[in-house]
């Protein structure tokens, strides 16, 4: 009984940061499917989310607003907003410009906006880590004390109805508007797309947009559940909420959310059972494995390489 | 047109005020347990203001500076210049090499400690950057995780010298032959893969050693990292006041001079200063010979060199093998100059460091990633003051360089004929 529920909490916890992973995922995913390159500055994205939402939450605190629902609607759009807007210009500066060219170059100019951008935070923020306020505490507990308590914390109870909301909003988003059946046109066949009279450069802007809002949420998200935020933590979540986009297989929206989860999983079992340490080990060797020997993922399509 | 522009133009601007804003504008601080927000000085804002109007009066008359820009000479050496003669050049390049060896080898007598230090250093990123260069800029594979196997390289010396009593010379060889197996046992797998997913692999695989040198406490000690790593000895004479080991003797006592600190230190310049000439001569051998040409003929084309009957694994393997080698050399010299390591030299940053001087350097050009090791390493000692600025630059000039000038600033250039236009 002890052991099952021990087992069951490792699964929440695993499924809590797994969801997260998800929705940092679908940038990565989406851009990929789009035009074909890892946008390395994503995990920035989203730590930038993290800290606006912070300044957010302190700054009403310092009003002295202290409402939960509005404390956290406000320190939402703020975040969503920045970081959407962080996204949009990323991708006009560092992205649009090389866009075409060798794939190396993309990906060299990716990975310097993401030096860039930790260092820009760093400068303005420092490089200590801040502690984010729980403002959500408390939950559930089943099992009785002396044993072993399986608990499910409020905040993981969020974490989970905002992520299905935002999915779900997202699936609805591409399958049924306007923007969204353009966005599948675009990753089919750029040219034709474009060809067909789609503003292409349009639709890979809104990709940008898209992919940013949900890491702004999942920052907001993961900065009340870790209780911290550093100028660094975007690049360790970047490159996993990576590897779960390629373990759904890159590209494939519903694979980033099964391979978010999936991952996270992964990571809470290892921490659970093995020791806390060697987590992204476990995740990594995930990663390489994976890429050797299904490099579509779990939910991708093959791709042919053409001559 | 004009209203359009103008429309971008505020737009473009108020994105520049909403992104730096509020992360420049505000300030958290910690005082206790509280978290506290003040607001950044008018000064602050002001900039934030300045930048969201350049911004701004730069989208709006986007057109007309950038044919302005276009109209003016471009200062930097065309690439499609036509080229020296072959042996005229040769000539020329073999002089200004000698004049510049024999100049490094008087130079650190007559200068301060400190600053032969910092040489010992550059060639140090000298070392790697070459090494990366075989990688990145002659073979195309981007590798994100060349620190590990400068890791495994220093790490090799540090733990022979602390279980075994190896000396430097014995462990050079062994630390660049392990990372070159190191190399070679990655390559094997992972070189199948495409441009980017091998980018992330070998970005993974970099953390995956970092992270066991960090937790593998019982072999070598964990984040404390290990220490007393002996110097060089020069034929069995050691630099130190006192011989540490027997059967040595001390190089001072030997040529009857005083003790003095300064001679390990330009000893260690020396070593390096030879082993970055080596590097760099067998890589130059190496782009001369059929495995260079097959590097870059697969790096412009793969199914072209494929179809030309050139093994793809066979080709990308030796550039891997031969690239981690060489950071291998680096790692043990490294691990020397320092006397300690630990995890934290073999950060993703410094990966990041060493591609930015490959890629600043001009890929696949020696000379050019030579010289931008120097500027890298250099200038942020030059500008203590804004060394906090240090890798915000390096990013944004990464990203700069991207957009103009791929090439980087000294391209590889070799001779060749252009097709005519046809009229």
């Amino acid at each position: 009984m002890q052991d099952l529920l021990y087992f069951f909490q490792q699964l929440i916890n695993g499924l809590t940061i797994g969801s997260t992973y998800a929705l940092i995922a679908i940038g990565y995913t989406m851009v990929y499917g789009i035009i074909g390159m890892i946008n390395f500055a994503h995990g920035e994205v989203y730590m930038i989310g993290a800290y606006t939402a912070l300044i957010a939450i302190t700054g009403l605190a310092t009003l002295g607003i202290t409402w939960l629902p509005l404390v956290l609607i406000v320190a939402l759009i703020c975040a969503v907003l920045v970081s959407s807007s962080m996204g949009w210009a990323v991708e006009r500066v560092a992205y649009r410009p090389v866009r075409g060219r060798h794939r190396l170059i993309p990906l060299i100019s990716a990975i310097g906006m993401s030096i860039f951008l930790q260092n820009y935070v760093h400068l303005a923020q420092g490089s200590r880590n801040i502690g984010f306020p729980a403002l959500i505490e408390g939950g559930f507990q089943f099992g009785s004390e002396d044993t072993f308590p399986m608990s499910i914390s409020y905040i993981q109870i969020t974490i989970f109805i905002t992520t299905l909301i935002c999915m779900t909003a997202l699936s609805l988003f591409i399958s049924r508007s306007r923007i969204g059946r353009a966005c599948r046109a675009v990753s089919q066949d750029l040219g034709m797309a474009n060809l067909l009279g789609i503003d292409t450069n349009r639709i890979i802007s809104a990709t940008f947009v898209i992919g940013a809002s949900l890491a702004a949420v999942a920052g907001l998200l993961l900065g009340m559940y870790y209780g911290s935020v550093d100028p660094l933590f975007g690049f360790i979540a970047g490159l996993k909420a990576f590897t779960a986009a390629v373990l759904g297989g890159i590209g494939s929206i519903p694979g980033a959310m099964l391979g978010g989860l999936i991952l996270g999983v992964a990571e809470s079992m290892t921490s659970g059972y093995l020791s806390g340490e060697y987590k992204d080990v476990v995740s990594f060797s995930l990663l390489i494995l994976i890429l050797l020997f299904k490099p579509t993922g779990l939910l991708g399509k093959p791709e042919v390489e053409k001559i | 047109m004009a209203a359009n522009n103008l429309k971008h133009a505020l737009f473009c601007a108020l994105v520049t005020l909403i992104i730096s804003y509020p992360i420049i504008g505000f300030n958290l601080e910690i005082q206790g347990i509280n978290i506290t927000l003040t607001g950044a000085t008018t000064s602050t804002i002001g900039m934030v203001l300045l930048a969201a109007v350049i911004v701004f009066l730069f989208q709006l008359f986007r057109d007309r500076i950038m044919s302005a820009l276009r109209s003016l000479p471009n200062p930097l050496p065309q690439p499609r210049k036509e080229p020296m003669a072959e042996n005229k050049r040769a000539r020329i390049e073999s002089w200004v090499l000698t004049g510049i060896v024999v100049l490094a080898l008087f130079w650190p007598f007559f200068v301060s400690r400190g600053s032969v230090d910092l040489a010992t250093l550059v060639l140090i990123y000298i070392m790697l950057a070459l090494g990366l260069n075989v990688v990145v800029g002659l073979a195309g594979l981007l590798d994100l995780g060349y620190v590990a196997f400068y890791a495994v390289g220093a790490y090799t010396f540090a733990l022979l010298s602390q279980y075994a009593g190896f000396s430097f010379w014995m462990a050079l060889p062994l630390g660049a032959c392990l990372a070159a197996l190191f190399g070679l046992v990655l390559g094997f797998p992972v070189l199948r893969l495409r441009g980017d997913y091998l980018a992330i692999v070998t970005l993974g695989f970099g953390e995956i050693i970092r992270i066991l040198l960090n937790n593998w406490t019982a072999l070598t000690g964990g984040p404390n990292g290990i220490g007393g790593i002996p110097d060089p000895t020069l034929f069995g004479m050691e630099f130190g006041r006192r011989v540490r080991e027997e059967g040595n003797t001390s190089f001072h006592e030997t040529f009857g001079i005083a003790y003095s600190g300064e001679h390990k230190v330009i000893f260690l310049y020396l070593i390096a200063l030879v082993l970055a000439i080596i590097t760099a001569l067998i890589i130059r051998r190496f782009m001369r010979m059929p495995v260079g040409r097959a590097w870059e003929a697969l790096r412009e084309d793969e199914i072209a060199a494929r179809s030309l009957g050139l093994s793809r694994t066979a080709v990308k393997l030796s550039a891997f093998t031969i690239g981690a080698f060489f950071a291998g050399f680096a790692g043990t010299v490294f691990a020397s100059k320092q006397g300690f390591i630990s995890p934290e030299s073999f950060v993703f940053l410094e990966s990041a460091i060493i591609l930015a001087i490959v890629v600043l350097g001009g890929m696949g050009s020696q000379l050019g990633v030579v010289l931008a090791a120097i500027a890298v390493t250099i200038l942020p000692e030059l500008a203590r003051e804004f060394s906090d600025y240090r890798m915000l630059v390096f990013g944004a000039a990464m990203v700069l360089m991207m957009v103009w000038r791929p090439q980087g600033l000294m391209p590889m250039r070799r001779v060749h004929i252009e097709l005519k236009k046809q009229e």
